[in-house]
């Protein structure tokens, strides 16, 4: 019953393969005629196959809105993917049609969200929303859709997976619930795998399982995970690498040990400092002053330069660009310009 | 010795349930289920536990915001269990609370300066201008400017509606805070300033908190004693860096164990825990742990085991700690 800590060394996965490329994706919000909310503001990125990659960042920072471009789930209006390209396994998102992005879903693309209690429908039983999404993708009978699920069921952890099959989900709690979204996202082995603050609204000990299980996951279906959180303990624990989002751009991109070990962004460095740290004791916290602006206030130059201390003239007359420092390391601040 | 300032004694709040048409209650959710701590003036106690564990319905017992069904709640010498409603208006201008989302705890129709004063007019009797004194010099207290006053909840972030709660909670001049789950819903950088802030108010002012929340390094950076609570039940209380360092109880190791860390080398060794906490309607027989416990034993599914006071001055409810201490009876 005593687990190993995690034995997840966090490295640079040797795969370099490309499975997801992002490039230069601008997603807007026009919620009134004279309002402009840039949302995700000119990001470029990738995954590269087995790879997890954390975006990390507060709320209103566009972690989310980047995770529903990528699933083209955008609301349009108000919101629309002015430009850009998105690419999964070479082949371009962007371009598809709304029936073909449909295949790509669920499919190539799994997901899962926040909160397992609204994204499971509460009137279908757990084994018909599985075989549903099963049977969508996959030409199979009934019966072997059925059988699918069952073991699908199993492999995310619950024993009686039978009687789990008949149940509603709210004879589930949160954790099992999250169990069966992530057995949903697996049913069609999807390449990418995108968990939006997938542990957030669960107790901590059953975060650590459902951080195991998608270790597990991810391990078996070669797949690779897109995690989307706020918690840091989180990202150290299962990322890869590390993006850090702030205002719509991408302010830092390290792998993990180089964020944690050697972060350069004053944002990212301010977000370390102000956790509480278990194994640390420190009287006051280092918060970060201020609270983010809103996506449709932003000012000149630096996104970050109102919050951050070691704000410059020329933050404040231009935006800084994201550069590169050292190899497997970026970051968007005129204070690293020189390196 | 400080002065203890509150005593909580065998605390108990059984939820009924009813069935049928006649609805006759046919059996309880025992949501706090005998819960016994101190409070000394000047300290934070934390409180821990996962949802379901009792956390916040034990704070609104104290309060009596719920009726207690059993046990006493004493308040600087006062029953607050045995009160009046005259009395308790007296007793909670003493003890306030600050909730956890600030989005529904501030009435969206209310002015600050409204929300603020509410508080005063209740349970003070002072005049108008005294009021907006007071106000003032508790958004001032807060770090909000005076002109916030006049405006309404939707204009303000999150951070600062907390602190908007945070000044309501402290405009009777009370000594004792319950925060429950206070900083949970705000993001981390904010999350960091409004800890910061219950820190320096709590030295001005000379506060006591009992602070609840799931977060266990956020308990730990404010506490000066921690309780962890599972399935109504307290299973481990003490200084904090006894419980934090050298956890006893199993459940605490799981706990602390579970948590991320971001340091690689000081990951321990994870306890997984095997299910999920047990219905408090129908909790387990015995220790209630016992059905998710590594360590379980016969004897664990028969009785169920008290906090038994250890030589670190903390106490825990285990029957693997029996042998070496004594019973604590108050």
């Amino acid at each position: 019953m005593i687990k190993q800590a995690s034995k997840f060394i966090p490295s640079i996965t040797d795969n370099t393969e490309k499975l997801l490329e992002v490039k230069e994706l601008k997603t807007y919000f026009f919620p009134s005629k004279d309002k402009e909310v840039k949302a995700v503001d000119n990001i470029s990125f990738s995954i590269n196959k087995g790879e997890t990659v954390a975006l990390v960042g507060e709320s209103g920072s566009g972690k989310s809105v980047t995770s529903l471009s990528i699933m083209q789930l955008i609301p349009t209006p108000p919101g629309k993917i002015l430009s850009g390209s998105i690419k999964l396994d070479g082949r371009e998102l962007l371009s598809l049609s709304n029936k073909e992005m449909n295949k790509v879903r669920g499919k190539d693309i799994g997901m899962i969200f926040q909160e397992p209690t609204t994204s499971l429908d509460p009137v279908f039983t757990i084994g018909s929303q599985i075989t549903e999404s099963i049977r969508k993708h996959k030409k199979v009978s009934k019966k072997e859709a059925y059988e699918n699920g069952v073991q699908l069921l199993k492999m995310v952890g619950f024993a009686r997976a039978e009687e789990i099959m008949k149940e509603y989900p709210h004879q589930l709690s949160g954790g099992m619930r999250q169990r069966v979204m992530i057995a949903i996202a697996m049913s069609c082995e999807p390449k990418l795998l995108i968990a939006d603050e997938p542990t957030t609204a669960l107790d901590v000990t059953i975060q650590a399982q459902i951080l195991d299980l998608l270790q597990e996951m991810k391990e078996h279906f070669n797949s690779s995970i897109l995690l989307i959180t706020h918690d840091m303990g989180v990202v150290a624990e299962v990322a890869n690498r590390v993006l850090v989002m702030y205002g719509g751009q991408i302010v830092e991109e390290a792998t993990v040990q180089e964020v944690f070990e050697n972060p350069k962004h004053p944002y990212t460095v301010g977000l370390l400092n102000s956790i509480p740290d278990l194994d640390e004791d420190v009287e006051r916290l280092e918060a970060i002053p201020g609270s983010v602006t809103p996506a449709d206030q932003f000012p000149k130059g630096c996104r970050f330069a109102s919050r951050c201390k070691f704000a410059m003239d020329i933050c404040r007359q231009k935006t800084p660009e994201l550069r590169q420092i050292k190899e497997n390391h970026q970051a968007r601040c005129f204070l690293h310009e020189g390196a | 010795m400080p002065e203890k300032l509150l005593k909580v004694k065998d605390l108990k709040k059984y939820f009924p349930f009813r069935r049928g048409i006649l609805k006759r209650p046919t059996g309880h959710v025992k949501a706090v289920d005998g819960v016994s701590f101190d409070i000394y003036k000047g300290e934070t106690l934390g409180i821990v536990g996962e949802s379901g564990s009792g956390k916040s319905t034990m704070a609104r017992t104290i309060l009596r915001l719920l009726e207690p069904t059993a046990g006493e709640i004493l308040f600087g010498g006062h029953d607050i269990g045995k009160a009046t409603n005259q009395e308790l208006r007296s007793y909670r201008k003493d003890m306030q609370l600050i909730f956890q989302d600030p989005y529904s705890s501030l009435n969206p129709r209310f002015s600050v300066q409204k929300i603020i004063e509410e508080p005063l007019t209740v349970q003070t009797g002072i005049s108008k201008q005294e009021r907006t004194t007071r106000v003032i010099e508790m958004l001032e207290k807060v770090g909000l400017s005076e002109d916030a006053r006049t405006k309404f909840p939707h204009e303000f972030s999150g951070g600062q509606r907390q602190r908007i709660g945070i000044a309501r909670a402290l405009a009777t001049n009370p000594k004792f805070i319950i925060g429950d789950e206070p900083v949970s819903a705000l993001d981390v950088s904010v999350q960091a300033q409004v800890l910061n802030l219950m820190k320096d108010l709590q030295e001005e002012f000379d506060l006591t908190y009992l602070f609840i929340a799931h977060d266990l390094s956020v308990v730990k950076h404010i506490s000066d004693r921690v309780g962890v609570m599972y399935l109504g039940r307290l299973v481990e209380i003490g200084p904090k860096q006894a419980i934090y360092e050298d956890p006893l109880h199993p459940y605490t190791q799981a706990l602390l164990s579970a948590v991320p860390r971001t340091k690689i080398e000081k990951r321990r060794e994870r306890i997984q825990l095997v299910g999920e906490p047990p219905n408090p309607a129908n909790p387990p027989s015995g220790c209630p742990f016992h059905t998710r416990c590594p360590l379980a034993f016969d004897h664990c599914k028969v009785e169920r085991p008290e906090l038994v006071e250890q030589k670190d001055g903390r106490s825990v409810a285990c029957h693997l700690y029996k042998g070496n201490s004594v019973v604590i009876n108050n």
